[in-house]
């Protein structure tokens, strides 16, 4: 049986594509350029725009299957991996990307068992060997101390979930044209035992920290829960959002959705800056493949320094409040 | 009353375990290996769930031998009892053959309302045998679990941690849910547990016991393969100020913007 082209799976919120779906659109451009196929982009959801759908075209998709139907207006799983094994078991792709997010780490998994594929979790790095056209797929394990790459020689489809913020995705390219096909939802792939009966979204504060471009995380060296106050300040002039290490989500300072590392969350960010951190293992698990790092630590001996690209050592009560009246002044000079 | 079914795993203690060049896989010996700590809040809310509604809680695991500390550390905590899967035949278990294994002991266990397990080992650091039991088994699902609201006898009411906020889910059982750290403070062994423990007979069941498919086990189950292992460099040498009065201060601060200047970030 020949599987052919490489196909992503695009998030969508409340109807709108999210853009991890342009990032993954990036990776599998690449894939598909090398292997000479096709690249499919498969959107589910309810409220999908026509013209929203072809922003992936213009995003570096050849094709997108469109399905949109309320009773796919949420992600439920049982439903969306029916749904994507029925197109699965009739087009037959050769590689399956998702994203690593709840939704693709819910997904991949439980249909990758349907379809009878392996699954790569949390990709950084994809790539095609050259003779025998396998996916080569590179992923950070055991707390980021070591990189695997792994393939899955002898069955098809290939899948794999991508770390988010992992990639660029490409510029939008109006001129590219591709094709959008509308496909009607079976309602026998509707599952039916799963319902979504509420939702409540985060406390007003940005949590998303694995979205952001700059994260801005405290330790226990911020003495008390208030303190975050100053990172709150800093995070606002940097337009990024807070994060923490566990000491203080175990104090009750910040809550867990904000905690980086082995237990908490893995960031990606292009900048990440860790104040009043010690840069435990566990907390370095997490953020040590960030792009920049910067420490503040009044401990000159501080592990988190050995991975610093720029590190101040001094006390963070004095350097914070400075770093924030700098800033200000900084923003408004620009504002004139 | 509740048939409540945890998967736990025992992982090595620190996240600083070699590997194998040859073989890619790790190297276990002389490393101290302790209970996914994931898998603790798996266990608490277990045992939280028995306490409420009455439940019998039974952890398994699938590892070698030596993994029955875990099950007996589960044991201590609170658990009723544990099963040990454990064989040659199971070396090699990627995550889609770790979830066969798990899945078909499950079965043979019958009776079961819910599985739960951790959010995603810290060794492979997946999250994928969960949502694998799950589908082998054709159950409800609901990852990253945040809150159970509560059960009634047919169904079960979730709260789940996602991106955006949480979302309530309401699910037939059986179901399995992995959960995360946010759902409750795991708690000590207590003295009567271990005493416990030390004494129960934990079976250990193997392919002798179980009606397995050979070509869904260890290597031969295992879809993929790790063709490589890199260590990326950790330390990077980057520029350290020190501040010790009003004009250092000034600098490093001055450097600082500077640096994120640079990076185009502001
Ligand atoms: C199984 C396991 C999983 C774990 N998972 C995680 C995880 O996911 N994430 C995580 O973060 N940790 C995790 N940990 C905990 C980790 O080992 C550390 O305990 C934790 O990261 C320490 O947090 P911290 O750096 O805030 O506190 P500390 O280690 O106490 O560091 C505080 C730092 O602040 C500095 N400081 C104090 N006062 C000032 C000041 N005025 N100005 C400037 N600097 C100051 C100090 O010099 C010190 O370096 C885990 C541990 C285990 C065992
Ligand atoms: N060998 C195993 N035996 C029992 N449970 C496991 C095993 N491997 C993984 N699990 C369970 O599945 C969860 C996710 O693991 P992983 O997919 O390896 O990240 C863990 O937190 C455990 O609850």
């Amino acid at each position: 049986m020949n599987y052919y082209g490489v196909w992503t799976i695009a998030e969508t919120d409340r109807g709108k594509v999210k853009e991890v779906s342009f990032e993954l659109l990036s990776r599998g451009r690449e894939l598909a350029d090398k292997l000479g196929e096709e690249l499919v982009s498969i959107i589910i959801g309810y409220h999908i725009e026509e013209n929203d759908a072809y922003e992936l075209i213009y995003r570096g998709a050849d094709k997108v299957y469109l399905i949109n139907d309320p009773r796919l207006e949420y992600f439920i799983v049982e439903n969306y991996s029916n749904v994507v094994e029925d197109l699965v078991n009739r087009y037959r792709p050769e590689i399956i990307l998702a994203a690593a997010t709840t939704r693709g780490r819910t997904l991949m998994p439980y249909l990758s068992v349907r379809v009878n594929a392996g699954l790569t979790a949390d990709c950084t790095e994809l790539d095609i060997e050259g003779d025998t056209r396998n996916l080569l797929q590179t992923r950070p394990a055991i707390g980021g101390n070591i990189l695997a790459t792994i393939k899955t020689p002898k069955h098809r489809p290939q899948m794999a979930t991508v770390r988010p913020k992992s990639t660029k995705p490409l510029p939008k390219d109006k001129k590219r044209i591709g094709e959008i096909i509308n496909l009607t939802l079976n309602p026998e792939l509707i599952d039916g035992r799963v319902e979504r009966i509420g939702y409540r979204k985060n406390e007003q504060e940005c949590i998303n920290i694995q979205d952001a471009d700059i994260v801005i995380s405290g330790g226990r060296g911020l003495k008390k829960a208030e303190n975050f106050n100053l990172l709150r300040e800093l995070a606002k002039h940097l337009s990024g959002v807070v994060g923490a290490s566990r000491d203080v989500v175990d104090r009750g300072w910040i809550s867990y959705p904000h905690q980086v590392g082995l237990s908490g969350k893995t960031v990606l960010p292009k900048l990440y800056i860790a104040i009043g951190i010690s840069g435990a293992i566990q907390h370095l698990a997490g953020m040590k493949t960030a792009e920049n790092i910067i420490a503040i630590n009044n401990d000159p001996e501080a592990p988190i320094f050995k991975v610093a690209d720029f590190g101040i050592v001094g006390d963070l009560f004095e350097v914070l409040p400075k770093l924030n009246e700098q800033l200000t002044r900084e923003i408004k000079k620009n504002e004139i | 009353m509740l048939q409540i079914i945890i998967a736990i795993k025992q992982v090595p203690e620190t996240s600083n375990v070699k590997m194998d060049e040859v073989t890619g896989t790790m190297i276990r010996e002389g490393v101290e290996s302790i209970i996914n700590p994931l898998d603790l809040y798996a266990i608490e809310a277990g045992i939280q769930l028995k306490e409420k509604y009455g439940a019998k809680v039974t952890a398994i695991t699938m590892g070698p031998p030596s993994a029955v500390k875990a099950l007996r550390e589960a044991i201590a905590m609170g658990c009723d009892d544990g099963i040990l899967l454990s064989g040659n035949e199971f070396a090699g278990s990627d995550t889609r053959a770790t979830s066969y294994v798990l899945a078909e002991a499950i079965k043979k266990i019958k009776a079961y309302d819910l599985i739960l397990t951790g959010e995603r080992a810290t060794d492979g650091d997946t999250g994928q045998v969960g949502p694998g039991i799950a589908s082998f088994l054709g159950l409800s699902l609901s990852t990253y679990t945040s809150k159970i609201i509560e059960i009634k006898s047919k169904y079960i009411i979730v709260e789940r941690l996602i991106e955006e906020g949480y979302e309530t889910l309401k699910m037939p059982l059986p179901a399995l849910l992995t959960v995360v750290k946010e759902i409750n403070y795991p708690r000590l062994p207590t003295l009567k547990g271990k005493q416990k423990a030390k004494k129960i007979m934990i079976p250990i069941w193997s392919k002798k016991n179980m009606r397995l498919k050979q070509s869904e086990l260890g290597l031969n189950g295992s879809p993929t393969r790790v063709v490589k292992i890199d260590h990326p460099k950790v330390i990077r040498k980057g520029t350290i100020l020190k501040v010790s009065d009003e004009k250092t201060l000034d600098e490093a601060v001055n450097k600082m913007i500077k640096f994120i200047q640079k990076k185009e970030l502001i």
